[in-house]
């Protein structure tokens, strides 16, 4: 059974959309800018690639759990009007989502100078309650859209989106569902979660010019950049797109993961654990590695990742591997969206039958080893590997197929 | 598709671990109660376990004590299975919410209300790096696979009590579908946790002291603890029960009673079904799980343990299970509504 996708979606700091998005990453253009949403005054790192709103107000950002539900909303959205469909959504949803918590401005809010003032004040506060639980966020999307039944808000760190596509594929898979919404959704940039990043050294501080600092593969990488966005999948069974004659944009070809029991933010030094990710997502697609044509890479532009991330490439794809690049040196590291923007920019790249580029390319790290496509060229390619790699050894890969 | 069994349980809580602690809880038993920690809200507070012993001091140090609890209680249901020499094929689902916070520098923060440039400040001097990675969601999960091993897939859905149920729910259909042949699938809570008190009260549901059994209490009382449950195909040996359906629905809250009275229909349960009820006490929810059943519960499971969020209904589950294995039950149906979304049901069956 082929899984056909016959709808997407993209919100990134490149633009509201799948074609404002797509242009700009095919332009090679960078979406980091200066965080404008609270002062950035005595922090490490001042940029990010940001997906302001016009409810920001200085000191007052809209939170990580409403920013978050903006954006999949309108990926969401977008994505099943391209499917043509409209009304109650007739299967699940499966969502990469940040976990999310009570911020700083709405603590402070309530007024009080402890813990047990602050839950004494919190009484009755039913709308902070119905936007903070773990799981509001998933439910409020699900209602908006009429999808059935329990929605997955999964959380496998920066592998989450892929993590949702897989979940979706296996509902349809298993014949619980023809159809499902794959999507991820992102929004963890407040001060506190920029300064946890930081505190883990993961994140790159050169801060200018900031479209200079998301440089996968490059020797100067130092870290990565954090993104905001969301990126949806309307998937179903290639029958039923057919039948409903709906035009199919790609396919779903097959998924796979492998957890890493070495270290909660490092790779095993030998890559296996990334390598059996990528090679259960390709036989899971019924193809052999060298019929991979391009690879969008997990990408991140930390020291670490990329050299890892790489290996383990070379290792499954031999001497002549394919193309990689990595869409996060333009949108940033869009955690618990990666997943499912990048399987959209790899439909996006199977379309146009074009390599999006790894922009920022001046100092290329020799150890990569890899084309790393410093310029978006036409490629003549009939399937494309998107890998997501978590905090907690999670690994998930997804095979994307051309219509 | 085949059928799943239940052949490892790793429990713990307020009143022990391991099986034989649990199961003597099955005819009723009073709780463990602590009312003055959080008070005026009662939990039901952590016993002490040999966690350090069990847990490697490098992975120990990384840890809080949600993620404490509930690699320890994954090991204990990986060695209840006999499944240690198969963990590097064993699949992963977790459902958690978020780890502890440092609420002593919150509480610093919240006494001084510091300008944003001082706030972020107090926040990069104050916060221990590795503490992220102690409340990151997925990190449980990470955890277990570093301690235990657990390598061929990990996932962690959020969601409060659904998710647990979710979570139960997706490691067995991977199971029924033949796409996974050795599960472990659970989640943990720690009750000491003024974080999780302002989030479920900002809802209005938690309960005050003096504590009082459901279905007399209007609210939850937060449990510590542990539950995980080891699922193999029908076939394995040493089952301790049946799982022969997880369902799960959810919906706007008007909709509670008959998604919940539908998902009963479907399972099929006979009259004679064991009761058991993972109610949290939320009063909504609460009221209309109670409405739909058949009967009063025989058990519910948060007046032995307290409330375990997202391993409330795994925990219910694996109590089921045990009340098979001991040949208290031939049928139980295990129940429970989100305390602000989703409806579960379990039907565990003797092997």
């Amino acid at each position: 059974m082929r899984i056909a996708v016959t709808g997407m979606g993209l919100v990134t700091a490149l633009g509201w959309g799948v074609e404002a998005s797509w242009a700009a990453i095919r332009a090679g253009r960078s979406g980091v800018r200066p965080i404008a949403r609270f002062d950035t005054t005595g922090l490490r790192t001042r940029i990010a690639a940001c997906v302001d709103l016009p409810e920001d107000l200085p000191g007052r950002p809209v939170s990580v759990a409403a920013r978050t539900r903006r954006l999949g909303e309108a990926a969401i959205a977008e994505a099943l009007a391209q499917a043509g469909h409209a009304g109650p959504f007739p299967g699940p949803l499966a969502i990469g989502l940040p976990p999310v918590e009570i911020e700083w401005h709405q603590r402070l809010d309530l007024g009080a100078a402890d813990y047990p003032g602050m839950i004494s004040a919190a009484e009755g506060r039913r709308d902070l309650y119905e936007e903070l639980l773990f799981g509001a966020t998933a439910a409020h999307l699900a209602e908006r859209f009429g999808t059935r039944g329990v929605p997955q808000a999964v959380t496998t760190a920066c592998a989450s989106g892929a993590s949702a596509i897989q979940l979706a594929i296996e509902a349809i898979r298993a014949g619980e569902a023809e159809c499902a919404i794959a999507a991820g959704a992102e929004a963890s940039l407040m001060p506190e979660t920029l300064i946890r990043f930081s505190l883990l050294q993961a994140l790159s501080t050169r801060n200018d010019p900031p479209e200079a600092a998301s440089r996968p593969f490059t020797l100067s990488r130092d870290g990565f950049v954090m993104g905001d966005g969301a990126g949806a999948l309307v998937l179903e069974t290639e029958e039923r797109a057919r039948a409903r004659g709906a035009a199919i944009l790609g396919y779903v070809l097959g998924a796979g993961e492998a957890a890493d029991t070495f270290h909660r933010t490092r790779s095993s030094p030998d890559g296996m654990a990334i390598v059996r990710a990528m090679e259960r997502a390709i036989a899971d697609a019924g193809l052999s590695p060298g019929e991979i044509g391009y690879i969008n890479a997990h990408g991140t532009s930390t020291p670490e990742n990329d050299k890892m991330e790489s290996l383990a490439c070379r290792l499954l794809f031999g001497e002549r591997p394919p193309p990689i690049s990595s869409t996060k040196s333009m949108i940033g590291h869009t955690l618990s969206a990666a997943g499912a923007i990048e399987a959209a920019v790899c439909l996006l790249a199977l379309r146009d039958q074009v390599l999006p580029p790894t922009i920022n390319q001046d100092d290329p790290d020799p150890e990569i080893g890899m084309d790393t496509v410093p310029v978006a060229r036409p490629h003549a390619f009939r399937a494309a590997l998107s890998n997501s790699f978590g905090f907690g050894g999670q690994n998930v890969c997804v095979v994307l197929g051309a219509a | 598709m085949r059928g799943v069994v239940v052949t490892g349980l790793g429990l713990a809580s307020s009143q022990g671990e391991g099986r034989a602690a649990h199961a003597a809880l099955l005819g009723g038993a009073p709780p463990v109660l602590d009312e003055a920690r959080l008070a005026p809200f009662p939990i039901h507070p952590l016993p002490a376990l040999p966690l350090d012993a069990a847990i490697p001091r490098r992975e120990f140090r990384q840890m809080e004590a949600w993620q404490r609890l509930g690699v320890y209680g994954a090991g204990l249901a990986i060695a209840d299975a006999g499944a240690t020499p198969r963990v590097a094929e064993m699949d992963l689902v977790v459902a958690a919410g978020g780890g502890e916070r440092d609420t002593a520098l919150d509480t610093q923060i919240l006494a001084a209300r510091p300008g944003q440039v001082e706030r972020h400040r107090m926040l990069m001097d104050g916060l221990r790096p590795t503490l992220f990675l102690a409340q990151l969601s997925n990190l449980l999960a990470g955890s277990i696979s570093i301690v235990h091993g657990v390598a061929r897939s990990s996932r962690t859905l959020m969601g409060e009590e659904i998710a647990g149920a979710e979570a139960l729910r997706v490691a067995a259909q991977r199971i029924a579908a033949g796409r996974s042949a050795l599960a472990l699938t659970g989640g943990a809570l720690s009750s000491d946790r003024p974080e999780l008190l302002l989030l479920y009260g900002l809802g209005g549901q938690l309960a005050r002291a003096p504590w009082r059994p459901l279905p007399a209490r209007r609210g939850l009382a937060l449990g510590a603890g542990a539950a995980f449950l080891v699922l193999e195909p029908e076939g394995a040996a040493r089952p301790l029960a049946r799982l022969a359906q997880v369902l799960t629905d959810q919906g706007a809250p008007e909709g509670r009673r008959a998604r919940l009275a539908a998902l009963l229909e479907r399972t099929g349960a006979g009259p004679e079904a064991m009761l058991l009820s993972t109610a949290s006490g939320a009063p909504e929810a609460t009221q209309d799980e109670l409405a739909v059943l058949p009967r009063a519960p025989d058990l519910f499971a948060a007046d032995l343990l307290g409330h375990l969020v997202e391993a409330a209904f795994p925990m219910g589950v694996a109590l089921g299970a045990l009340a098979i294995a001991e040949g208290r039950a031939r049928q139980v149906l295990v129940t429970g509504c989100g305390q602000w979304r989703g409806e579960a049901v379990a039907l565990l069956e003797a092997p």
